[in-house]
């Protein structure tokens, strides 16, 4: 199932793997770079309605679960990032928007029309369903939805915002521009076909005219990370393999311990977040011309592995454990790794994003990285500040967008919905 | 204005489409005894009967008043079935018409003006299309206002042409934004005639190979931009005013359905949301709010007049309309200044921020008054 492994790739189960190199340091390291180990490939969730299903038959991944899918899922292909603000302070209309939300959700993810379909309808009307997916295989597509910090200042609930769910503090060049930051919630949409992914992005944000507005989106391609080591190991913009050891998606300890909130995390007032994770979203600029103009060593120094095979200094295959020390000081692997940052290890899911060029005919391109995790405090937010202190890779980018969500758990059955749990804490609304 | 748009008649639905009549206006040798005699008076409007068969309807019109009047046979939704304007005091007029089955109105206004002295026609035969006649009176009150909203127009655009012709830039700049808010409130009627609307509305981005650029914004250029009026900008000010005054007397037979007022309204939100919201529609006076609140209250118009019927089909629809026509006209109030001749801060002081806020309060008004027509035909 999933994407096609590759003989060349992987031995995956060729050898027993230390314990030290499973929690090895991750392709093009953390910013951009993997961090975790692998595994194998096949995948399995709890209370699933539909098979789990790979890019080649373009078939449905199950919506229903403990946790959203989208995250341990496997990585599709493309992606369609939305971040939205509230235009609402109904909070019986808001949740209605959201049941609204996961009934079309649960439709488009299984590979059906919103509501009464594209067609067929009032001549008259517009029909409900925008229609571009029609046709279409339900391509993997997976809708993940996320609850920033400024959520909670709506609707009565600053006393739910979980603690783990920090504003993320400024890191030494950051550069942001406001209208690719921040956003009350989220909707990842991933998908094997970009046209399924936009569809479903579209579809959500005509349902949320008047409750929510799009406040900024991105689209992705060339996923950089792989949840399914067996799969060829992608390679981010900067020509360097990417995600060769992400967490993969059965390996259900290291979920439990890095990415899914358990009971025991939680205060009371983030409860409802048991079975969710934490999302961190960067959309990092590289300065793709410098780059290209940089020499072959300065470039397999910047990372600490190099170019063809993706081997760690000193190490002839690509998934040979790396020696942290035979790598410059300042090289972005190294820096990445785990066992430099105490065991720290999150879920990446980042793809590829290019948006033309700028004014001055450069290249908008870089990673949108997408990163998920147990707590932020202990995640992305120490591993960035080391990164942003010292990386070499940090001449050649900048992060110019930053977001952080809180993740839900899984919408459970056909009578559950989005951020149920908690809405329905205070037993408000059932 | 836009580059492309069907006219409101594309939009005509099945279920309320209008029994097709071919009307002409001639002299005509019917002997009296077939003929309906119309007396038009100051204030009366007697008719010789009130039922007759369907095919050639005669009228023997007799104007008995001191004033100019004109005579209708109206549709029951207004529409002009045919017509003979400035029949003058003491003068006789001869008026036929191809009329099928159906509820009609014979209309006399004195003066020419307003909405006249009815009688009742009833024409007979055949089989009659069944209408509801709350929707006919919603359609009919939407073309009066239609009518209105031109009516007005007309003194506000010839002021402003007077002030081009004056050569006096700042009374013609003053003038510029209120002469077109009646157009603004109907844009789909006046767009409905294809001819109209690109005389007098096109923008120099919308011109056709070989097109003269007249109307509004040649105009708002030779003000704001080329700051100067000379012999051309004084001859497009004429022309705009007599095409003005075409829409004005055309707004009568245009073809208005239910459906097609409730995409009307719709419709002037997509003007609002392709045109205003980005300042391309006044790019050179930036008077964009004052065609944004005219368009959006064009739309309330049609909507209000089909709200009972869609309230009783679709009650959930109406309350959210309700909400979102109430904070677009909050948030646009935001906006208002006593400084500016048209009442609204000049759009090129609105941050780029404003606008998304603007942009959003127009797509959450837009998304639900795109469900209307449905909810009106259910």
């Amino acid at each position: 199932m999933t994407e096609t492994p590759k003989s060349e790739t992987v031995p995956q189960k060729s050898e027993s793997p230390s314990r030290r190199s499973l929690i090895g340091w991750g392709g093009a390291g953390l910013a951009l770079g993997a961090v975790a180990a692998g595994g194998a490939v096949a995948m399995t969730r709890v209370g699933d309605d539909v098979d789990p299903a790979g890019a080649d038959t373009g078939a449905a991944v199950a919506f229903h679960g403990a946790n959203q899918a989208g995250i341990a899922t496997p990585v599709q292909d493309r992606l369609h990032f939305a971040a939205f603000d509230v235009k609402t302070d109904d909070r019986a209309e808001f949740i209605q928007m959201l049941k609204d939300w996961t009934a079309a959700a649960r439709r488009m993810t299984g590979g059906h029309a919103v509501g009464d379909g594209a067609y067929g309808g009032l001549a008259e009307a517009p029909p409900d369903d925008t229609g571009e997916a029609l046709g279409l295989k339900p391509s993997r597509l997976t809708l993940t939805i996320g609850f920033g910090p400024s959520f909670f200042d709506h609707f009565g609930l600053t006393g739910s915002r979980p603690d783990a769910l920090v504003d993320l503090p400024q890191f030494p060049g950051d550069n942001f521009d406001k209208s690719r930051t921040g956003g009350d919630l989220c909707v990842q949409a991933c998908a094997d076909d970009p046209q399924v992914a936009v569809h479903a992005i579209r579809n959500l944000a005509r349902i949320g005219f008047g409750k929510v507005a799009i406040r900024w989106s991105q689209l992705g391609f060339g996923k950089t990370s792989s949840t399914t080591p067996g799969a060829q190991t992608p390679r981010n913009l900067m020509g360097f393999k990417d995600g060769t050891r992400n967490i993969a998606g059965t390996e259900t300890d290291r979920l439990k311990k890095f990415v899914w909130v358990g009971e025991g995390d939680n205060s009371a007032n983030s409860a409802w977040m048991t079975g969710g994770s934490y999302l961190v979203a960067r959309r990092i600029r590289m300065n793709i011309e410098t780059w290209d103009r940089t020499s072959l060593q300065e470039q397999e120094d910047v990372f600490g592995r190099d170019k063809g095979e993706g081997a760690a200094v000193g190490k002839a295959k690509e998934h040979d454990p790396p020696f942290l020390k035979a790598m410059k000081p300042d090289a972005h692997v190294r820096l990445a790794h785990p066992d430099t940052n105490g065991g720290v290890t999150i879920l990446r899911r980042g793809y590829s994003f290019t948006d033309g060029t700028d004014g001055l005919g450069r290249l908008d391109a870089g990673l949108f990285f997408l990163a998920y995790q147990r707590d932020v405090r202990k995640g992305f937010i120490p591993l960035q500040r080391r990164l942003s202190a010292t990386d070499a890779l940090n001449e050649y980018i900048q992060h110019v967008g930053s977001a952080v969500f809180a993740v839900p758990p899984g919408v459970r059955d056909k009578d559950d919905w989005w951020g149920s749990t908690l809405f329905s804490k205070d037993a408000k609304e059932s | 204005m836009r580059a492309v748009r069907l006219p409101v008649v594309t939009a005509v639905a099945a279920a309320a489409a209008l029994t097709a009549v071919t009307a002409c206006t001639a002299k005509s040798d019917a002997k009296d005894g077939d003929a309906i005699q119309v007396t038009a008076a100051d204030s009366k409007c007697t008719t010789s009967t009130k039922s007759i068969p369907a095919g050639q309807v005669t009228l023997k019109i007799e104007n008995t008043g001191s004033k100019a009047t004109e005579v209708e046979i109206l549709f029951p939704d207004d529409r002009i079935v045919s017509e003979k304007e400035n029949i003058g005091p003491g003068t006789k007029y001869t008026l036929t018409a191809e009329v099928k089955a159906g509820a009609y109105e014979i209309a006399c206004r004195p003066g020419m003006k307003g909405h006249g002295v009815r009688q009742k026609l009833t024409v007979t035969g055949g089989s009659v299309a069944k209408r509801d006649p709350k929707l006919d009176a919603a359609v009919a009150a939407y073309r009066e206002y239609a009518q209105e909203q031109a009516d007005a127009t007309i003194p506000k655009v010839e002021t402003f042409a007077n002030a081009i012709k004056a050569g006096d830039l700042t009374a013609a700049k003053n003038a510029y934004a209120p002469s077109r808010v009646g157009w603004e409130a109907t844009e789909p009627i006046a767009e409905s005639f294809g001819d109209i609307d690109p005389k007098t509305d096109t923008r120099a981005d919308g011109l056709e190979k070989g097109q003269k650029w007249t109307g509004w914004h040649a105009l708002e250029k030779a003000l704001w931009q080329d700051k100067k009026l000379g012999a051309e900008q004084k001859t497009l000010a004429t022309e705009l005013v007599t095409d003005l005054k075409d829409w004005q007397k055309r707004v009568g037979k245009a073809e208005i359905t239910p459906t097609s007022m409730a995409n009307g309204a719709k419709e002037l939100l997509d003007e609002v949301a392709t045109g205003k919201i980005t300042g391309e529609e006044d790019r050179y006076s930036h008077t964009d709010l004052s065609d944004f609140k005219a368009n959006v209250d064009g739309a309330e118009k049609a909507y209000e007049l089909l709200k009972p019927v869609a309230q009783k089909n679709d009650a959930a629809l109406t309350t959210e309309l309700d909400k979102q026509f109430a904070a677009l006209n909050t948030l646009l109030d935001k906006y208002r200044s006593t400084t500016t001749s048209d009442g609204f801060v000049s759009y090129d002081k609105v941050t780029k921020d404003q606008r998304k806020e603007l942009s959003d309060g127009v797509n959450a008004l837009a998304e639900p008054l795109s469900k209307l027509a449905a909810a009106v035909v259910k």
